[in-house]
């Protein structure tokens, strides 16, 4: 017994147990799941049948048609966050940083409120402001603009202005403030030197700010595809029980819980999640090669 | 005649940069104001009665007259609604708290071990920590469902909390911050008789204490604000969380309402008051991946 104490208290077996969480939970609850849910995707499965089906699953993707709606959805909405919650808190943190601006901390803190709020809670608040109801925000607007109320929820174009505000509205202050904490980061001298060389704003930002700023932009890219990629809640949320008009509102991850729990329909469901697997790796093996962690055909120049 | 040159320019350049603070400045109130909009717009609403918000949806609500703290006197009255209510917030509370310490727990330890010790399998680790980050966590969804329901944890806080304990975010965060800790700390505890536990948690923890705060600020929001994962596992309504609760609530007929515009609004409060009061560390554990990269 005293042996075992001293082994276990020994400097060549203590990393190990304190290591050893990390490694248990990686294969219960992540290597297992993964091949589980590979396996699953190749089944058919019911309430209480279980039989393979060979790429049935895959087969059946290919031919439906919601299935290539939610991925194309799912897409759009990746490419929206990026295309507008990159730049703008980009410019605002710029701005913010700027020795011109004054209270600081209020805005800032301001900015960041949103991301505090749940999908929950924001959701059921954009919901209600982009209702049909004549007194809805939103409507309001409209009449005092001249125009008739409409069901913001009920076409794309308008209610994919209220999934998108939302997203922003969420985000900018976060956004933001990583690009912050980039900016901190870059040496205030150069900026000193440019002065000296009589540089304008606009150079400093285009030939100082964004090369540094390099590595928060690849990292606020990344969570955002991410993010942008698997979103549901906000979708969940904004339609109510992940049912919107025509699906309108579908994401891949919506689908996969539409097939996988509210139809019970696990075997396919699970296709769908290997599918969203692949575009993930993709992405990931296209960003490596991007920011040139991995090198593809530069071997010669060595 | 140099001398009032430079006065010039110097004034010059003072009302240019006066003209610049107010329109930076201004900028940010306005864009504030649009911030704030909506969760201001709740509040005032959370006033009125909760009819109001089926009918007419939500808007900028400035009629005082109409106001009133019926809906919070109603959530507060300890009537079965209200009752209800609580029931939920408390399991949020206990589900928050518990997640929190085990959370931290285990990965600072984890990171510990991944940061203090030469070995080889803690690079390989480090490397499956950064892998499994890079798989969302949505397509281990049904097959974690199903894992779960098998080992029999389905419908408990366990269910909803083992499958995140050892997050991959907050190791990543405890090994940047232990990285840069000294290592001659340990050898001298060593040296002193402290075992390899004792130093883990005598010498190094205390050291730690902002990345504690920080990682136990962002992981309490993450938990209080969670929805899918706790939504598919618990499956009793006397079980479930704040915001599967409030979901329940917004249904077609409106009838609960008050209740749930009221207990939204209270329902941000405990972030916000964690956010308020540690607003510093916060946004260090937020941002420490974005620098290094």
């Amino acid at each position: 017994m005293k042996y075992l104490k001293k082994y276990l208290y020994s400097q060549k077996v203590a990393p190990y147990i304190f290591v050893l969480p990390f490694v248990l939970s990686f294969l219960i609850f992540w290597v297992y799941p993964l091949i589980s849910g590979i396996t699953m995707s190749f089944q058919d499965i019911g309430f209480s049948k279980r039989e393979w089906v060979g790429i049935e699953n895959y087969a059946k993707l290919l031919r439906d048609k919601t299935f290539k709606l939610a991925i194309s959805n799912s897409i759009e909405y990746m490419a929206w966050t990026i295309a507008l919650l990159i730049p703008f808190p980009m410019i605002f943190a710029v701005m913010m940083d700027s020795r011109l601006t004054k209270a600081k901390g209020v805005w800032k803190a301001i900015m960041y409120i949103p991301a505090l709020t749940s999908v929950v809670i924001s959701g059921m608040l954009f919901r209600m402001m982009f209702s049909e109801a004549d007194g809805s925000q939103m409507n309001k607007l409209m009449v005092w603009l001249g125009q008739q109320p409409i069901p913001w929820l009920k076409s794309k174009a308008t209610s994919w202005l209220g999934l998108i505000l939302l997203c922003c509205w969420r985000w900018t202050g976060v956004n933001m403030l990583y690009f912050l904490s980039g900016l901190k980061a870059i040496d205030s001298t150069l900026y000193e030197a440019a002065d000296v060389d009589g540089c304008t704003a606009i150079q400093k930002f285009r030939h100082i700010t964004l090369p540094l700023l390099q590595p928060t932009t690849i990292y606020v890219v990344t969570i955002s595809v991410f993010a942008g990629l698997s979103m549901f809640l906000e979708s969940f949320m904004l339609w109510g029980n992940n049912d919107s008009p025509k699906n309108i509102g579908l994401t891949i991850v919506g689908y996969l819980y539409k097939r996988g729990i509210q139809k019970n329909d696990m075997g396919y469901a699970c296709a769908v999640g290997v599918v969203l697997l692949v575009i993930a790796l993709l992405i990931n093996f296209a960003q490596l090669i991007a920011t040139g962690t991995i090198k593809i055909g530069k071997r010669k120049e060595e | 005649m140099m001398k009032t040159q430079a006065v010039v320019d110097s004034k010059h350049a003072n009302t240019k940069r006066a003209i610049g603070t107010v329109l930076v400045t201004g900028f940010f109130a306005i864009l504030s104001a649009i911030i704030a909009f909506p969760l201001l717009a709740g509040l005032l609403a959370s006033f009125h009665p909760g009819r109001e918000l089926l009918q007419n949806g939500l808007s900028l609500n400035l009629n005082f007259d109409t106001m009133s703290l019926n809906n919070y006197i109603y959530l507060l009255s300890g009537n079965a609604d209200s009752q209800k209510y609580f029931m939920w917030y408390g399991n949020s509370l206990e589900l928050t708290i518990i997640t929190v310490i085990l959370t931290l727990l285990i990965c600072y330890f984890v990171a510990y071990g991944m940061t203090m010790y030469r070995f080889k399998l803690g690079k390989i680790l480090f490397f499956l920590v950064i892998a499994t980050m890079c798989v969302p966590f949505e397509i281990l969804l049904l097959p974690l469902y199903n894992e779960v329901t098998e080992l029999g944890i389905i419908n408990t806080i366990w269910g909803v909390m083992l499958p995140g304990l050892c997050s991959a975010s907050t190791i990543f965060f405890f090994r940047q911050y232990l990285i840069g800790m000294p290592k001659e700390l340990l050898e001298a505890a060593r040296i002193d008789g402290c075992t390899e536990y004792g130093i883990s948690v005598r010498i190094m923890m205390p050291l730690a204490k902002p990345a504690f705060a920080s990682m136990a600020i962002l992981c309490a929001m993450g938990s209080w604000n969670n929805m899918l994962w706790p939504m598919m596992v618990f499956r009793d309504a006397d079980k479930f969380t704040l915001q599967i609760g409030l979901n329940t609530l917004l249904t077609p007929y409106g009838n609960d309402y008050d209740v749930l515009i009221a207990g939204s609004m209270f329902g941000i409060l405990p972030i916000m008051v964690i956010f308020l009061l540690f607003q510093k560390y916060l946004i260090e554990g937020m941002t420490a991946g974005a620098v290094k990269g």
